[in-house]
């Protein structure tokens, strides 16, 4: 069955450049379907352990066994890409996942969103995710498995709380203002100086003085805790900084999933359609695999309460193609992530075509279609993807005798956090930060309120 | 051009080692650490009382949740979903509050899935007794609780047939026959005997009297409160004596002994007087239980309500009954909201300490209480037992 493959691989990897996809190459190994789903569950082949991710494990595996949930390839971005494969998959299943692998890698190396956390991670991410959970486990050898454990429990918590405006190298904040720069012969003072009105800038310090910190609300709470936490161990910094150098990675995943998805599977279709190497018995075959995985609706049913983003993604591309051609679709590719492909290129004919619709679930298990419109529609798509699927929380202040204050940005998430959840994360930051961690917000009823630890 | 993409086949050691299952059962060690703080519920339902020894109760425990900030939940969420359907169109009707809250609503979101875990009692009573700390319980120390015994010990040439070693007898053939020559294969010397020798045991007995004030004052939430009493007072002498019997006395103004389910079961309206509980122990101890043999324990719970016509003979039940057991615990169980100030009960119960019998007076209205009383009882009977 390998060779078989092996056969077939490098005729669609000559296709795919004959059609104009870019890539690095791609490591495809063959795992057995347990190894899979563990990759699916841990989002990475080797990756720190965590007693959260039995849980997910689990799910899966009843998800799997109750045959809800098929997982047919993960690919890791890189230089080299790495993808799996199932080896129990039919040739002709492999064969579709092969080409839409590729879709993938030529997605992975020209987004500029991907191209931009390539670079800062290094585009070698499987190997490195594994020599950290090698780190953490010789780390448990070490300070034993409760205190890492707790140290995990807190940077696992914070795991979306990064700053994706930042660098993932960033230096420590300046301690002190710099001294301002203050140059006459500059085009900006000569202008201002022109400027009619009282003439004199407004008064400023010109003295250094020390800044604190931080010295602006920081939205990247793993890496504040790891710089400033005032009692924290090396090895424990060392934690903090590997979850937040794989949320590094996950964020390109994540905010591009509608049109990564639809990318490869526009390719994994297009590629087997032209592959005229193919038997024909094993281009249906494929082609069958292909409608099962971009199927919106489950088979019996009328409706679906979900967006399946293969489905979405692919007529999306679909139609781009058909109408301004394959240029401006990688225009497209290149430039966007899926708040501007959705904002921009799901319209109103297409929206209606799918029957996308909007709807409100009540607690009382209610379901009810509020709206078609094509606004509402795109909103409520993108609604769980901003700000990586958290709140907004960020490091307001650290006090004197250390404590930590954090603010939550309840007008622009609109309401308040769940406090006994906040609550807990909280403990778990305390327990690593060891001074007392304070969270301003607002409760259920939108009254502010404060929760802090001990 | 690039360097060409490459197949390898799997890692062997894909299929040897499990990541997910390893955080898996280390999750499960979590639960089963959460789980010592929930042990009242655990009990507080099914028959467990008198299932003995090697058996376990299955608990059913949430999946531990990994916290993670979240906003709160909205009164209604909204999303995305695809197919035939118009604005206003109903997908899904609504459910009455109440009705679906138990199994029917489960499987929903993730939260929701439940497992089963199972527990054995033993590691129940192991995580209490190291929780608090409780004492190992001692035998009735002065009454004639021993028990003779015979035990092996030795080998004789004489004895009767019975108690031939067959194996021992063969060796000292086999033993003899390697030096003899033309030797037969077996003498009379070659016989071993085992030997028995009288030995005194103190008792491992215990008969365990649980008797419940059923009458009409005693709420669902008593009954429980004193149902999980009982089972860890019961378990708590099994980790100390071999044998354990349960005998279940309910009463209002007469009293009746049930089997264990019957016994939880059993409601009753009137009045109540103890002394009718008290006497029927009296006569099953008396006919069933050798004292000699038999440590006996007298756990009693009432909300301490007692005829006031009732009080003399009480009192002399009680201290005829305080005579013939180690111990005697009295447990009341308050409802929630209860007045302060002493019952009827529990002034005779004081009365009765008074003289020479360990009484031991616990009061009790919620889950958490159970301990107190518990380590009350138990750290009580282990002092007067020491001294």
């Amino acid at each position: 069955m390998e060779n078989n493959l092996s056969h077939y691989v490098p005729r669609i990897e000559e296709l795919a450049r004959k059609l104009g996809l870019d890539y690095y190459p791609v490591d495809f190994e063959m795992v057995p379907n347990n190894f899979m789903m563990e990759i699916a569950v841990y989002g990475l082949p080797v990756r720190m352990p965590h007693w959260s991710f039995g849980v997910r494990y689990i799910h899966q595996l009843v998800r799997q066994t109750m045959g809800h949930s098929r997982i047919f390839e993960v690919m890791f971005p890189g230089n080299p890409c790495h993808a799996y494969l199932v080896n129990a998959n039919s040739i002709a299943e492999n064969v579709l996942v092969t080409a839409h692998v590729i879709g993938h890698a030529d997605f992975s190396k020209n987004n500029q969103l991907f191209e931009r956390f390539h670079k800062m991670g290094g585009g070698r991410i499987v190997e490195q995710s594994a020599e950290r959970a090698h780190r953490i486990e010789a780390a448990m050898e070490q300070h034993g498995k409760q205190r890492v454990e707790a140290v995990l429990d807190a940077a696992l918590a914070l795991e979306p709380h990064i700053d994706l405006d930042q660098d993932l190298h960033r230096p420590r904040y300046a301690t002190h203002s710099a001294a301002p720069t203050f140059d006459p012969t500059t085009t900006f003072v000569r202008r201002f100086q022109e400027l009619t009105g009282p003439n004199a800038a407004a008064e400023s310090d010109d003295a250094v003085h020390r800044l604190p910190i931080p010295p602006h609300p920081e939205k990247d709470l793993l890496w504040f805790i790891a710089q400033y936490g005032p009692e924290l161990d090396p090895w424990e910094r060392d934690i903090f900084l590997a979850v937040r150098e794989e949320a590094f990675y996950f964020y390109p995943v994540f905010a591009c999933q509608i049109m990564n998805e639809g990318w490869a599977s526009y390719w994994h279709a297009r590629l087997l359609r032209e592959a005229e190497f193919l038997p024909q018995d094993l281009y249906l075959d494929a082609i069958k695999a292909h409608s099962d995985v971009v199927r919106p609706i489950a088979a019996e049913q009328q409706t679906a309460l979900s967006i399946n983003p293969y489905h979405l993604g692919f007529m999306m591309w679909e139609k781009i193609i058909a109408r301004d051609g394959l240029e401006a679709a990688r225009a497209i590719m290149r430039e966007e992530d899926d708040f501007g492909f959705i904002r921009n290129y799901l319209d109103r004919a297409l929206a209606e075509e799918l029957g996308l619709f909007v709807f409100d679930a009540q607690e009382d298990g209610e379901i009810k279609i509020t709206s078609k419109s094509i606004h509402a529609v795109r909103e409520a798509i993108l609604a769980p993807k901003f700000n990586f699927g958290a709140p907004r929380i960020a490091v307001a202040e650290l006090r004197n005798d250390g404590t930590l204050v954090l603010d939550h940005d309840f007008h622009t998430d609109s309401r308040g956090l769940d406090t006994s959840r906040a609550r807990k994360v909280l403990d778990y930051i305390h327990t690593i930060w060891r001074r007392p961690v304070v969270l301003r917000t607002v409760d259920g009823r939108g009254a502010a309120c404060e929760i802090a630890t001990e | 051009m690039t360097a060409d993409s490459r197949i390898t086949a799997e890692q062997p050691w894909y299929d040897l080692f499990s990541r997910g299952a390893r955080d898996w059962i280390r999750h499960n060690e979590k639960v089963r650490a959460a789980l010592k703080h929930s042990l009242p519920q655990i009990v507080s339902d099914g028959d467990v009382l008198t299932k003995s020894g090697d058996h376990s109760v299955f608990v059913p425990v949430k999946f531990l949740e990994h916290a993670r900030f979240r906003l709160t939940d909205p009164s209604s969420e909204q999303g995305v979903g695809q197919g035939q359907g118009e604005p206003g169109d109903v997908l899904r009707q609504g459910q009455q509050p109440g009705d679906g809250d138990g199994e029917g609503a489960g499987g929903e979101g993730e939260g929701e899935v439940r497992f089963v875990m199972e527990v054995t009692i033993d590691d129940i009573m192991d995580w209490l007794w190291d929780e608090l700390k409780l004492p190992d319980l001692k035998p009735r120390p002065n009454a004639t609780v021993n028990d003779d015994d015979y035990v092996r010990e030795g080998y004789d040439k004489h004895g009767p047939r019975a108690r031939l070693d067959r194996r021992r007898t063969m060796k000292e053939a086999i033993k003899r026959r390697a030096v003899q020559e033309d030797a037969p294969a077996f003498t009379n010397d070659d016989l071993r005997f085992r030997q028995l020798k009288r030995r005194h045991s103190p008792a491992l007995n215990a008969v365990v009297v649980c008797a419940l004030d059923v009458s009409a004052s005693m709420a669902e939430q008593q009954r429980k409160l004193a149902k999980t009493f009982f089972f860890f007072a019961t378990h708590g002498l099994r980790r100390q004596y071999s044998k354990v019997e349960l005998v279940f006395v309910a009463h209002t103004v007469n009293a009746w002994e049930f089997s264990e389910s019957e016994f939880f079961e059993v409601t009753a309206s009137g009045g109540t007087a103890a002394s009718s509980a008290f006497n029927l122990s009296l006569d099953i101890l008396k006919s069933r239980f050798d004292p000699a043999r038999y440590n006996c324990y007298f756990f009693y719970a009432s909300d301490g309500d007692n005829f006031s016509e009732d009080r003399a003979s009480a009192q002399q039940a009680l201290a005829e009954l305080a005579q013939l057991s180690n111990y005697i615990g009295y447990l009341e169980v308050l409802p929630a909201s209860f007045g302060s100030g002493e019952t009827e009960m529990s002034r005779l119960m004081t009365q009765a300490r008074g003289g020479v019998a360990s009484i031991g007076i616990s009061k009790v209205a919620r889950d958490e209480d159970i301990w107190h009383a518990l380590r009350h009882f138990f750290m009580q009977e282990a002092q007067r037992a020491e001294a």
